[in-house]
């Protein structure tokens, strides 16, 4: 296990999360119902927070001066190492709340198992997540249910998101060299083992949704890590323009 | 309720009581008898406050996906969630005057109730984010200090709260803007230029001066108001300038001078024209703002009718309450 090893899969943490708490916290302002406002707006703190986190400890181990707005706010698209589910625009309320869902089931495990790394202060990041992913898991399941088995709209709009995310499923479990490597050191989760795992959760959530997994959709093609949409260039390029405009302000 | 039997005596009666009560200081509950006209400023008052926290998220969400740094991204994110919390809470201390929140929300959203003037400006750099916090809650918590004495007992216990909340939000927008003063020439011009921009639409804010506010007197009695607007508008002024001042800032306006005698900063002729302009519907972003909150409105029924509809198959005794 190298430093490159760690700092990479710490980028993979910090970036899922930076990227998904960006992408919820488009919807302040303009949520469905004041209270979603509310938890929508929580979570993303909540995701950015987890972020700085560990983009912050990605900065240490690359040591090479960069601190976590360094990482976020000066990288391209092609160096984030987030999921290419998290960059997805937000589409509709049942959009956002299946790929809350998909990633907090996700998010939940491996947060449990990093709780165990052999890294002390991985562990410790890990351990102040998942208090928070716990509620973010309720908050999506709740939301699934009341979608899923709600009106004919809301189910349909739920299935549809169920049917347009899942493709992008797979990558949240293809393990490379990297995670194999990190698993071998006890500082990562075996991914092959959550798999399971987050699939019987989630088919548990969607069961009570009344909303069906689909068998039939061929996973994508190029789904490692790094490889992403092009619309995380456009999030991306909101995102950095007051940075890049000012490089070496303090803010 | 009250009954309405020989009621012409008995309001009469109660409204001598009210006022005896209100004489003596004492807060007026839900439950306790009001007269109407004080149950419907009131929820005008306190409605027009939750939908002005509404709206007033609009301009600063703005920025949520442009804040240049995570930690500016966080307390951005945080400052706009807590204006829909207090949102919330006046709601449902409006709520308490016999009035629902759909009802009140259609009111905003058909443009029949008001919300402050000051959300109708846009906002056009990172440093609005700064200016906002420091005049807009500045100026707010002024108007709220003295809230929070206010006769109804929901409202001045909301304003307590929302105070606290507010007063941090107005740190963190003058520290943003401390910081922007002491950066780079490009940063100090963006605070500069927002100061300018921001001023006078915080001075108006406070709402038109005493000679051409209707409202006022009737509020001071009853103690719902506890200060006129322009008695508010000086604390806010005297308040800001040496802050300007410590940040070497300067507030556009030449006719700005500190007076020995009474101890107070005054200020220059404000343009009450634009305040009444935006007032009724032509300020730069009223259409945007109100077409905003009826987006989401809109495009949120379906989710509203979901829940509610989940609600009653699964909490029949509930399902009213999910819409």
């Amino acid at each position: 296990m190298s430093n490159d090893d760690l700092f990479e899969y710490l980028l993979r943490l910090g970036d899922d999360r930076l990227v998904l708490g960006h992408r919820l916290s488009e919807w302040c302002g303009h949520g469905p119902i004041l209270e979603e406002d509310i938890a929508l707006a929580n979570i993303a703190l909540d995701l950015i927070g987890q972020a700085t986190l560990y983009l912050h400890f990605a900065g240490e181990v690359e040591g090479k001066g960069r601190n976590e707005d360094a990482l976020a706010y000066f990288r391209e698209e092609v160096e984030f190492r987030n999921l290419k589910m998290v960059e997805l625009p937000i589409g509709d309320f049942a959009f956002t709340i299946v790929r809350q869902l998909l990633f907090d089931a996700f998010s939940f495990l491996q947060m449990q198992e990093l709780q165990k790394s052999a890294n002390s202060e991985l562990a410790g990041i890990a351990s102040k997540g998942y208090k928070e992913v716990r509620y973010h898991l309720r908050h999506s399941s709740e939301w699934l249910q009341r979608l899923g088995d709600g009106t004919e709209e809301s189910h349909d709009r739920a299935q549809k998101a169920v049917d347009d995310l899942w493709r992008y499923t797979r990558e949240m479990f293809a393990a490379d060299e990297v995670e194999e490597r990190l698993h071998a050191a006890g500082i990562a989760p075996d991914l092959r083992m959550l798999e399971p795992q987050w699939r019987t959760m989630v088919a548990d959530v969607m069961q009570r949704s009344t909303l069906s997994i689909p068998s039939d959709v061929p996973p994508l093609e190029q789904d490692e890590r790094g490889r992403h949409t092009e619309y995380l260039g456009h999030m991306l390029s909101e995102m950095q323009i007051v940075a890049r405009s000012h490089p070496g302000a303090e803010w | 309720m009250q009954q309405d039997a020989p009621k012409a005596v008995d309001d009469a009666a109660l409204n001598a009581r009210f006022e005896a009560r209100i004489e003596a200081g004492e807060t007026i509950e839900p439950k306790d008898w009001m007269p109407e006209r004080y149950r419907t400023q009131l929820i005008r008052m306190m409605s027009q406050h939750a939908h002005s926290e509404i709206v007033g998220m609009l301009p600063e969400g703005n920025w949520i996906t442009r804040a240049p740094s995570l930690k500016r991204k966080m307390s951005l994110i945080a400052k706009v969630q807590d204006e829909a919390g207090h949102g919330l809470y006046i709601y449902c201390g409006t709520e308490t005057l016999g009035v629902d929140r759909a009802e009140l929300v259609d009111q905003l959203l058909t443009g029949k109730a008001k919300y402050s003037s000051i959300f109708n400006y846009p906002t056009l750099s990172w440093a609005d984010m700064g200016v906002i916090g420091w005049f807009v809650d500045g100026a707010a918590i002024v108007n709220q200090t003295v809230l929070a004495k206010a006769s109804y007992g929901p409202y001045a216990r909301a304003m307590i709260r929302i105070c606290k909340e507010e007063n941090f939000h107005k740190k963190q927008g003058y520290e943003i803007m401390a910081t922007l003063a002491n950066g780079t020439p490009a940063q100090k011009a963006m605070a500069q230029d927002a100061v300018n921009r921001w001023w006078w639409p915080s001075l108006m804010m406070l709402g038109p001066s005493d000679a051409n506010s209707p409202n006022t007197a009737e509020l001071i009695k009853w103690r719902v108001k506890r200060k006129t607007n322009d008695e508010l508008r000086q604390r806010f002024i005297d308040l800001t300038v040496p802050q300007a001042q410590a940040v070497d800032l300067t507030l556009p306006d030449p006719d700005l001078k500190y007076n020995e005698e009474t101890g107070h900063w005054e200020h220059g002729p404000i343009d009450w024209d634009e305040f009444w302009a935006v007032v009724k519907g032509n300020g730069p972003c009223n259409r945007e703002r109100l077409q905003a909150r009826r987006d989401a409105h809109e495009k949120g029924a379906w989710v509203r009718e979901a829940a509610a509809a989940y609600a009653a198959k699964h909490q029949p005794a509930s399902a009213s309450n999910a819409a």
